[in-house]
C-alpha cells in the first residue's frame, strides 16, 4: 500500500523537478529536511545565546538606544561576582531548591510507593493527586496568596485552630523566616504529583519476577524495598531530581506571584534578580553577564549530575 | 432585473464609500496611553468632546499601575508606534527626553501661545521640564497627583474615643499635624474594636516591586530633613541622604509600620490602601490624592465618614508630600504629531481643564485651582491644593529605574524585613546611587 502511494507520487512529480530531486543524495535530502529546524534554533536559541555573550561585555543599556556602547571587558563579570547582593540571591536559590527537591522526592516517592500498591480506587487518587500539576502557576499563585492571607486566609485558620496561635500572627507572606517557606510549601504542593508520576513509572518497571524471587528467598518486605525498589527506581528518582532541580534553579512566576521577593529580599532567588537588573534597571549588559554565569552553572551541574546518573543505570 | 442590479451596484458603492470614510476616520485616530486608573475613565469621558470638535477618534491603552512602567518604556525604547500620546509618570521626564522619546514641545507652545506661567508651579518642573529649572518643555502638566491622608471622620468624631484620646495623648483627637500625632492616632486606633470589627491604625505604602515603599518612606523623609543631594553641589549625596534627620525620619516609617498597619500588609499599595480604607480597617490611609474622588462617592466610608489631611509636619517644622501626577507628552515615533499636538492644544483649554476637574481629573492650570470656588467645589479639593504646594519628587534622572530599585531595597530590606539599621540602610543607599551616576559619567 505504502508502496503504491510513493510510486503515485514519484508518478506524480513533474519530470524536470523529479530530475532534480534525484541528483540530491540521501545526506543532501535529509538536510534539505532538517535545514528550516536548523535555521529555526538558530535564529531563536544560538543567535541570542551569541549575541548575549557579545552584550556582557558591554554597558549596553536597552533604554538609552542612542548611548555609545563600550566594550568593558570582563568587568560585569568581576561586578557580577564579587557583588554581596549577588551571592545572596545565590544563596536563596540554593536553599529553595534543596528544600524543594528533598520535599518532593520524599513525598513523591511514597505516594508513587503507595499508589503502586494498586488498593480499591488507587486511578481515582491518582487522578486527584495530579490536580495541581494541572493548574496554570499563575492560577496556583494568586490563590495561594488569598490562601496566606493573615485575616481571611483559610490557610491560616487551619494552622490557628492546630496551633491556638492568632490567625493575624500568622503572616507567612510577610515574615522573614516564614516567607521562603511559604514558596516552598506552595511548589511542594504543585509539583510532587510530577515526581510521583516519575516515580510511579520507575516502580512500574520492576518487573514482577524479581520480587516473587525475593519471596521464595523469604526477603522482608523491608529488604526487598532497600535491595530491589530503591535501586532499581533510582535512575528514575534521578531524572525527576534532575528535571525539578533545573526548573526551580529558574523559578520566577511563583516567586513573583506570591511575594515578589520579600519581605526585602529575603526570597529574592537569582531569576528576580536577573529580572529586575535587565528590565526594571535596564542595564542589560550586566544581567547578560548574569545570566551566562547562571547558564554556565546550570550546564556544569546538569552535566556532572547526568554523569552520575548513567552511572547508577549502568550499574 | 436591471433595477435589482442597480440596487445591488448601488449598495457595493455605499459599502465602498463608508469603508473608505470609515478607514480615513480611523486613520486619524489618535491613541494615548496611560495608566489603567479612576481618572483614565475621566478621560475617556473628557476626550469625547474633543472628538466632537475635531473629528479626530481617540484609543486608549490603559495598563494597571503595577505594569504601567514596565510596558511603556519597552514601547518607548523600542521605538513603538502604539502610543502618539503618552501620559508618562513624571519621572520618566529625563530619560524620555534625553533618549528623543518625547517631542520637545517648546515651540508649540510658542505658536499656541500657551504658557508654563499659567500651570501650578511645581507641576511644570515636575513633568514638564528637563533638565529641571530650565525652560526645556517636553510635556503639558496634566494630572496634578500628590501624596496625601484620608482618615475615617466617624470614628474621629466619636464622643467615647475622642474622650479616651483626650485622657491618654493629652490633645484633641482630629487631623495630626505632625508626624508624632499620626504616629499616636495610629497606636490608639491600632487593634481597636469599633463597630464589632478589629480595625487597625494606618495604611501606608509597603510595596516592594515597582515604587510603593520609596514613594511612602520618602514621603516621611522629605519633612524629617532628608535631601537628596547637596544643594550646592550637584551628586554629592553622603550627609545629605544620610544624614542624623533622614536616619530618625527613617525610623520612625519603620516604628510606624511596626506599630500601626494591618496584618499582613508588607505589600501594600495605591490599590491595596484603598481596598483598606474601604472594607473599614484602618483609621488613617496614605494615598495619592487621586484615589479621593472615589472614596468620597464610596458608600461605606465615603460622604460624611471621610475627612482629608495634608502630610503632617517633621519634628522640625518642614513640612513635604511626594509629587504624583504626570504630564501628556507627544511620542515622537507616532506619525501623527500635528493630530496629536491638536489635542494636547485643545487639553490646554481653561474650560477643558475645569470640566477635567469636575470629572475628577486633577487639573493643574491655575485657572482651575486658584479660582476662589475652587477649595469649595469638593471636600478634597483644600487638601490638595495644600499638598501641591509643599511636593518635592524623586530623582527625575535618565538613570530613574535603577535609583528607584536600589531604594525599594534598601528601604524594604530595613522597614519590612527589619534587616540592618536605618543608618545601614540609607548608607548603602548613598553607595547604590553612586554607583550609578558614576556609570553615567556624572560622578
Amino acid at each position: 500500500m505504502l508502496n503504491r502511494t510513493a510510486e503515485n507520487v514519484a508518478r506524480a512529480t513533474p519530470e524536470p523537478l523529479a530530475r532534480k530531486v534525484r541528483g540530491i543524495s540521501d545526506k543532501g535530502l535529509a538536510w534539505l529536511f532538517i535545514s528550516p529546524t536548523i535555521l529555526l534554533l538558530l535564529a531563536i536559541n544560538i543567535f541570542p545565546l551569541f549575541w548575549a555573550i557579545y552584550l556582557s561585555f558591554t554597558n549596553y543599556r536597552a533604554n538609552r538606544p542612542n548611548e555609545v556602547v563600550k566594550n568593558l571587558g570582563f568587568a560585569n563579570y568581576q561586578r557580577i561576582l564579587g557583588d554581596q547582593d549577588i551571592w545572596i540571591a545565590m544563596q536563596t536559590t540554593a536553599h529553595f531548591v534543596f528544600w524543594t527537591i528533598l520535599l518532593q522526592t520524599l513525598i513523591g516517592f511514597t505516594l508513587a510507593w503507595l499508589i503502586d500498591r494498586k488498593f480499591r480506587g488507587h486511578a481515582f487518587w491518582t487522578t486527584l493527586i495530579l490536580v495541581p500539576m494541572m493548574l496554570s502557576p499563575a492560577v496556583v499563585g494568586n490563590f495561594w496568596r488569598f490562601l496566606y492571607e493573615p485575616q481571611i486566609g483559610l490557610f491560616s485558620y487551619v494552622i490557628s485552630f492546630v496551633s491556638g496561635i492568632p490567625p493575624t500572627n500568622i503572616q507567612m507572606l510577610s515574615n522573614v523566616s516564614l516567607a521562603p517557606w511559604s514558596i516552598i510549601i506552595v511548589d511542594t504542593w504543585m509539583w510532587t504529583p510530577y515526581v510521583m508520576l516519575i516515580c510511579l513509572a520507575g516502580l512500574r518497571s520492576i518487573p514482577e519476577y524479581i520480587y516473587e524471587a525475593a519471596e521464595v528467598d523469604r526477603a522482608s518486605n523491608w529488604r526487598q524495598f532497600w535491595s530491589i525498589t530503591l535501586p532499581m527506581a533510582l535512575p528514575f528518582i534521578m531524572l525527576a531530581v534532575l528535571f525539578r532541580g533545573i526548573e526551580n534553579f529558574k523559578m520566577f512566576d511563583m516567586v513573583n506571584l506570591l511575594t515578589g521577593g520579600g519581605p526585602g529580599s529575603t526570597t529574592e532567588v537569582a531569576s528576580i534578580t536577573l529580572k529586575r537588573q535587565a528590565f526594571e534597571s535596564w542595564r542589560t549588559g550586566y544581567s547578560s553577564a548574569f545570566a551566562i554565569i547562571l547558564f554556565v552553572a546550570v550546564f556544569g551541574l546538569a552535566n556532572i549530575y547526568v554523569k552520575a546518573l548513567n552511572k547508577v543505570k549502568q550499574r | 432585473m436591471k433595477s435589482s442590479l442597480k440596487m445591488a451596484l448601488g449598495l457595493a458603492s455605499a459599502i465602498v464609500a463608508s469603508t473608505a470614510v470609515s478607514n480615513a476616520a480611523h486613520a486619524e485616530d489618535l491613541t494615548l496611553c496611560w495608566a489603567a486608573w479612576d481618572p483614565a475613565n475621566a478621560l475617556v469621558e473628557l476626550s469625547k468632546d474633543f472628538t466632537k470638535e475635531t473629528g479626530i477618534g481617540m484609543k486608549f491603552e490603559f495598563v494597571p499601575w503595577t505594569n504601567y512602567a514596565d510596558r511603556f518604556l519597552n514601547e518607548l525604547n523600542s521605538h513603538g508606534k502604539l502610543c502618539d500620546l503618552i501620559i508618562g509618570d513624571s519621572q520618566w521626564i529625563g530619560g524620555a527626553a534625553e533618549n528623543g522619546h518625547y517631542v520637545k514641545l517648546n515651540d508649540f507652545f510658542d505658536k499656541e501661545k500657551i504658557s508654563m506661567d499659567d500651570f501650578v508651579p511645581a507641576t511644570v518642573v515636575g513633568y514638564s521640564e528637563w533638565p529641571k529649572n530650565t525652560p526645556n518643555y517636553w510635556a503639558l502638566p496634566a494630572m496634578g497627583d500628590v501624596v496625601g491622608w484620608t482618615y475615617r471622620k466617624d470614628w474621629f468624631s466619636k464622643p467615647e474615643l475622642q474622650k479616651e484620646f483626650k485622657e491618654k495623648y493629652g490633645w484633641d483627637l482630629g487631623p495630626p499635624a505632625t508626624f508624632d500625632q499620626l504616629k499616636q492616632i495610629a497606636e490608639f486606633f491600632q487593634k481597636r474594636q469599633i463597630d464589632g470589627k478589629t480595625v487597625y491604625g494606618a495604611s501606608i505604602y509597603t510595596e516592594r516591586g515597582s515604587e510603593g515603599i520609596t514613594m511612602g518612606a520618602m514621603d516621611v523623609l522629605y519633612s524629617y530633613g532628608f535631601q537628596y543631594e547637596n544643594p550646592k553641589k550637584p551628586y554629592e549625596m553622603e550627609g545629605f541622604v544620610n544624614s542624623a534627620d533622614s536616619v530618625k525620619g527613617l525610623e520612625f516609617y519603620k516604628a510606624l509600620y511596626d506599630c500601626c498597619t494591618p496584618p499582613g500588609a508588607s505589600n501594600s499599595y495605591m490599590g491595596e490602601g484603598v481596598d483598606a480604607f474601604k472594607s473599614g480597617q484602618v483609621a488613617m490611609h496614605m494615598n495619592f490624592a487621586f484615589t479621593w474622588p472615589g472614596l468620597q462617592k464610596d458608600e461605606n466610608v465615603g460622604g460624611d465618614k471621610i475627612g482629608y489631611f495634608v502630610n503632617p509636619k517633621g519634628p522640625g517644622g518642614a513640612q513635604f508630600a511626594q509629587l504624583g501626577g504626570q504630564g501628556i507628552s507627544v511620542v515622537s515615533y507616532s506619525d501623527k504629531h500635528e493630530s496629536a499636538l491638536k489635542y494636547i492644544k485643545w487639553f490646554a483649554n481653561k474650560d477643558v481643564q475645569a470640566k477635567w476637574w469636575s470629572l475628577g481629573g486633577y487639573s493643574c492650570l491655575n485657572a482651575v485651582v486658584k479660582d476662589p470656588k475652587f477649595p469649595a467645589s469638593q471636600p478634597y479639593a483644600q487638601a490638595f491644593l495644600d499638598s501641591m504646594a509643599i511636593v518635592k519628587d524623586f530623582w527625575a534622572e535618565p538613570s530613574y529605574a535603577p535609583l528607584l530599585q536600589a531604594s525599594q531595597k534598601r528601604f524594604h530590606d530595613y522597614v519590612v524585613a527589619g534587616q540592618g539599621s536605618a543608618k545601614d540602610a540609607l548608607d548603602g543607599l548613598v553607595k547604590d546611587w553612586t554607583q550609578v551616576f558614576q556609570d553615567d559619567g556624572k560622578m
